[in-house]
């Protein structure tokens, strides 16, 4: 008997106790460097951690994906993340291409990069939280006006609508692994962390 | 001491800058690259001092490789899958001339098709040059192992080059927290290598010259005999590191095996997920255990014998297929078994080829598949496939 993958059931994370991110974004956009930044911030609050791209080829403007897994225990499993507790999009327009919500957990939240009222959106699952990234990123001079690096402002976001990674963390984290303009994305971390809305 | 988080390739990038390498010839190749990026770097901004040799294949990499090594440097390179199957040739070399390279491997599936993903063939087809082989379940790991490594293949009983394993995309490109020894820690561990023997124009000398049937026996014998000595040498260096800087490695390492009715035998990432697994069964009662195997080459064929004799099962894992056979840690550890009065029913599952994730439930597939052989009392079909997507076939 060989083992097929229709039969194949998820193993549920929750019986692990630990919080698994996914982000949303456009090759390009930084979504591997948020999640990279997210989890130096854990680490720097004592959580173990790993942060990992989507596997395989990258190409600029194309959908990808980044992943982040933190625990207050050491971290064995090495498989993907396929329930995350948490979905950051960085790039709304991917809604339509891309079910940002899949796999999500019943009671998971979704952080978007718009400047829309959460209510608008309508996932069906998951609380959503929003912050318009992109004007924030302008404001700080961060990337282009038609290319804004919204990748740090998004964080700021994170940690106000789950809360389990404080901002001075964050903002530690991006001093220490943006490679230029660290003040500039610090700021624009802490502005969006502010201006977060919630359902 | 300090902890980063970073990528595996870093991570062995930067155990073997620890190591202070005098040559590193490298040719790029995914999921390698970063490796031969971090060590340009490195030496640009004056952190290592060490000539890089940009080639234009991974067998001139090789070539590099075994002359400077006999030239008296210490070497290190990096590759992965093709670049591995290209350089075969001269791997056989390296380790025929006795020359004491290590290399980083970002562990990748062999084409056609063309993959980049995790597996194992790429260093365990490469099983007969003569190298030693270790495997990594972790970023620190693969560190650690670098750093270990050199020790082990610089030392005077052994002088044989060794690969080290870190697997594709889940370790080569995934973040991890790593503890950086201090480099004084690691230059008392690791002294600069002093070759007895090397090419020297004031003092001329060749190296693996012509060996004729008089001769070549006996250096095959030589050869093998000092990867004999090797089993010692790891187990005092492993002591040593231990000692050093506190992380403890052994050859093959158990988990909750004592009482196990199952032990489940994996290389490479998938052993974490593999004890998560057993800790889940674990509480539902289940007499499971898993061991790890770090070093494949040498095979530790008496410590897998020692661990594992007490169980009814022993499922092992290959990430690595030979077509025709079944998967080539089956076949040594049944062999291991062959002259043992008394052993466990020993079985085979190909899991995880081209990057397919290896998930909890596998490993609990697994052991309902060891139970059956249990109740029945016999195997009806020792190599197995995980996770088939039959509607492919």
């Amino acid at each position: 008997m060989e083992k097929t993958v229709k039969k194949r059931r998820i193993f549920l994370m929750e019986e692990i106790k630990m919080y698994e991110v996914r982000f949303h974004g456009r090759g390009g956009q930084g979504a591997v460097t948020a999640a990279t930044i997210l989890a130096d911030a854990a680490f720097h609050e004592g959580k173990d951690v790993q942060a990992f791209p989507m596997f395989g080829v990258e190409r600029r403007g194309a959908p990808v994906a980044a992943f982040m897994r933190m625990d207050t225990k050491p971290i064995d499993i090495k498989t993907q993340i396929y329930e995350p507790d948490c979905v950051v999009v960085l790039d709304p327009t991917l809604m339509s291409v891309v079910d940002v919500t899949k796999g999500l957990k019943e009671n998971g939240k979704i952080i978007i990069n718009s400047s829309k009222d959460p209510k608008e959106f309508n996932l069906g699952k998951g609380k959503v939280y929003t912050i318009d990234a992109t004007e924030i990123a302008i404001k700080h001079g961060l990337g282009t006006k038609t290319n804004p690096i919204v990748n740090t402002a998004i964080l700021g976001a994170y940690s106000k609508a789950v809360g389990n990674v404080k901002i001075e963390s964050i903002e530690e984290a991006i001093l220490q692994n943006a490679p230029r303009k660290k003040e500039e994305n610090r700021k624009a971390a802490v502005e969006a962390y502010e201006k977060t809305r919630g359902e | 001491m300090t902890k980063l988080t970073i990528r595996g390739n870093m991570a062995t990038a930067l155990g073997a800058k620890l190591c202070r390498p005098d040559v590193i010839p490298a040719y790029p190749i995914t999921p390698s690259t970063l490796f031969p990026e971090k060590i340009s770097e490195y030496i640009a901004d004056g952190e290592l001092d060490a000539e890089m040799i940009r080639v234009e294949s991974e067998h001139s990499a090789m070539s590099a490789c075994i002359g400077a090594s006999a030239a008296g440097a210490r070497v290190c390179t990096a590759s992965a899958s093709q670049g591995i199957a290209l350089m075969s040739e001269m791997l056989f070399i390296a380790a025929g001339m006795r020359l004491p390279i290590v290399m980083a491997v970002g562990n990748r599936a062999l084409s056609a098709p063309i993959n980049i993903w995790c597996d194992h063939q790429d260093t365990i087809s490469q099983r007969d040059t003569g190298w030693l082989q270790f495997y990594a379940e972790k970023n620190q790991e693969g560190l650690d192992l670098m750093i270990i490594a050199f020790k082990v293949c610089e030392d005077k009983r052994v002088l044989l080059p060794a690969m080290v394993g870190i697997d594709a995309f889940v370790l080569t490109h995934t973040i991890e927290a790593v503890d950086v020894p201090d480099q004084k820690l690691v230059d008392e561990f690791l002294p600069k290598y002093e070759p007895e023997l090397r090419l020297d124009p004031e003092k001329p000398m060749t190296f693996g010259s012509f060996g004729t049937p008089e001769f070549y026996q006996e250096f095959k014998y030589m050869q093998t005999e000092a990867m004999e000595k090797a089993r010692e040498v790891i187990d005092e260096v492993f002591a040593e590191f231990k000692k050093k800087f506190g992380r403890e490695y052994r050859k093959i390492t158990p988990y909750k095996c004592e009482d196990a009715d199952v032990i489940i035998l994996t290389m490479g990432s998938m052993s974490g997920t593999a004890r998560a697994a057993v800790n889940k069964m674990r509480e539902e009662g289940k007499k499971v255990g898993c061991c790890k195997l770090t070093v494949y080459r040498p095979f530790p064929a008496k410590e897998i014998v020692e661990l594992t004799k007490n169980a009814k099962v022993v499922a092992v894992l290959d990430r690595d297929i030979s077509p025709g056979f079944g998967g080539a840690l089956y076949g040594e550890v049944s062999a291991a078994f062959v002259n043992e009065e008394k052993h466990p029913f020993i079985t085979n599952y190909i899991i995880g080829l081209g990057g397919r994730d290896i998930l909890i439930e596998d490993f609990e597939w697994i052991y309902e598949r060891s139970m059956d052989v249990i109740k029945k009392g016999r195997v009806e079909k020792p190599v197995q496939w995980v996770n088939l997507n039959e509607e492919v076939l």
